[in-house]
């Protein structure tokens, strides 16, 4: 593993992007930045922008407003730059997957890293699944 | 001097939900507002017809996550406005009860995120740390923590049981002592006294005029409440007071949320002990044709659900009006004439949600010829390769 990559995964910043969700995993999202879930622990903090992050957080199924937005973002994310779909939605649409303004899945439009299914995901699943996320780089899983 | 103008988002930091907002300012001050949406736009009612009308409520729960009581409770109003018929006692009960666990956790949601946005940032966690316990108490009612998925055309989908009652009742009156601190905190604090009085205000007159909703009306001095004017559930049988407070500043629209939670508490407490006996479910098989309408006071406003059936098992039109369809308009009263500073925690002050509004625009093409970027490019392209071949390059 290079120096850059193992120095980033000791903190890895989150910016977080709601492309069509219902703002429920956004707030559980944000949940996990409060006081019960705390995932400042694991040296994760919300980034203002995503010139800082390394982590993007997709939620919602990306409609065609957002779609193209979504792909000028990551085009402007340092990179390396893992994608995490957080929701049902972003994984595989959900229950939109039939409407007329969601027309591709996240993963057609971005690469994504890891997926965390639930509608909403709870907090815990989130944790879990950017635990399970920096394992699998650091190959100790 | 010269005006500029500031865009907000759509994706920005400071918001949860993508919208668009454009401050026209002359120096600090604001002088017109604009408001674009349509990122979160997901094509609902139309999926609504696609699905059956039980089906329907699953996919109306996630018109928003922190409203997916609110559009559930209207949708199925709508839907027994049909055939007509009345849900039973027990049902209202339990309906009362989630319906009123969303609005306290709503409340405080907004507290929160004000108090963050006032840089408050010890309110924003203790806030969010209490908004925990409610959670715990949806999660024990209804299994979930935020979709409760309690509702259903004809009753609620599951019972509350008789072991989890003194359960839920000791968590909800744990909130109440650090509730009150809260109250004591905010309502004390002479900064935000300083902060918040006379900002953003909306009077009596404007509020009718944009037929703005719940709290956001009412702190202007409309006391108008669909739980008080046109009871439903179980409201008319429980005792609790309608909150009006007359300036329509900031800071009414914030002593308004916090004292409707103590309200909200109230309710849920006494449909608690009082919970009557009997079914929670009338399983309707068929909805004959017909047209229904249902409302609901959220935590925003009054959210509205009209409903029409053709006879088979799906809706043959499926229409909503979330309330902050009604309350965003009102943000070109208040904000122009504020600073920038001041421009978000009155854009914030109605409470706004952006997924239950979204609209998407449709712009008719008939007889005109529409160019989307990629065309412009093209023709742009197309005319450099013309004049190459006239001037004879390759």
């Amino acid at each position: 593993m290079s120096l850059k990559l193992r120095a980033l995964l000791k903190s890895p910043w989150v910016f977080h992007l709601a492309t069509g969700s219902c703002n429920n995993c956004d707030i559980e999202v944000l949940d996990c930045l409060t006081p019960r879930f705390d995932i400042e622990r694991f040296g994760m903090l919300l980034a203002p922008s995503i010139k800082h992050a390394d982590i993007l957080l997709v939620t919602g199924s990306c409609n065609r407003k957002s779609a193209i937005r979504l792909e000028r973002l990551y085009k402007q994310a340092p990179q390396p730059c893992l994608v995490v779909a957080i929701g049902e939605c972003s994984m595989s649409r959900g229950m939109f997957i039939h409407s007329y303004n969601c027309p591709l899945p996240l993963d057609k439009i971005v690469p994504v890293s890891a997926y965390i299914p639930g509608c909403p995901p709870k907090p815990e699943a989130i944790i879990a699944g950017a635990v399970t996320l920096i394992q699998t780089i650091k190959g100790t899983l | 001097m010269a005006k500029s103008v500031i865009p907000i988002g759509p994706f920005h930091p400071l918001q949860e939900e993508p919208e668009f907002f454009t401050l026209t300012v002359d120096g600090e001050m604001v002088v017109d507002i604009d408001v674009a949406i349509g990122y979160n736009h997901r094509g609902i009612e139309k999926l609504s017809e696609m699905k059956t009308f039980d089906q329907s409520t699953f996919l109306i729960e996630r018109i928003c996550g922190i409203c997916s009581t609110s559009h559930p409770f209207a949708y199925t109003r709508a839907v027994e406005d049909i055939i007509p018929v009345e849900v039973p006692e027990r049902a209202k009960y339990i309906r009362t009860i989630i319906a009123e666990g969303e609005r306290i956790h709503s409340h405080l949601l907004w507290l929160a995120l004000a108090g963050h946005f006032l840089g408050y940032n010890t309110v924003y966690m203790w806030v969010w740390k209490l908004r925990e316990e409610i959670l715990d108490v949806m999660e024990i009612l209804s299994g979930n923590r935020n979709n409760y998925a309690m509702f259903k055309p004809g009753g609620v989908r599951r019972d509350i049981k008789a072991e989890d009652i003194p359960v839920v009742a000791k968590k909800i009156d744990s909130i109440i002592p650090t509730v009150n601190r809260l109250k004591k905190a905010i309502l004390d604090d002479p900064v935000l006294h300083a902060r918040l009085k006379g900002i953003g205000i909306l009077t009596k007159e404007e509020a009718l005029d944009y037929c703005a909703l719940g709290p956001t009306s009412r702190a202007s001095g409309v006391a108008k409440d669909v739980r008080k004017d046109a009871p439903y559930g179980a409201y008319d049988q429980v005792e609790w007071d309608m909150i009006v407070t007359e300036n329509g500043d900031v800071w009414d629209k914030a002593v308004i949320r916090i004292l409707e939670t103590y309200e909200s508490i109230k309710i849920v407490k006494h449909c608690l002990t009082n919970l009557p006996d009997g079914e929670i479910d009338l399983n309707i098989k068929d909805i004959p044709p017909g047209e229904g309408i249902g409302a609901h006071e959220a935590p925003r406003g009054e959210t509205f659900h009209y409903v029409r059936s053709d006879g088979t098992n799906r809706p043959a039109r499926h229409k909503v009006r979330a309330p902050t369809f009604m309350n965003l308009p009102t943000c070109k009263a208040t904000v122009p004439g504020y600073t920038v500073s001041d421009a978000t925690i009155i854009l914030a002050a109605i409470d706004p949600c952006y997924c239950c509004t979204e609209r998407v625009a449709v712009v008719d093409t008939k007889g005109k010829q529409m160019y989307n970027a990629q065309d412009l490019i093209r023709l742009s392209q197309e005319k450099t390769q013309s004049l190459k071949r006239k001037m004879g390059i390759k």
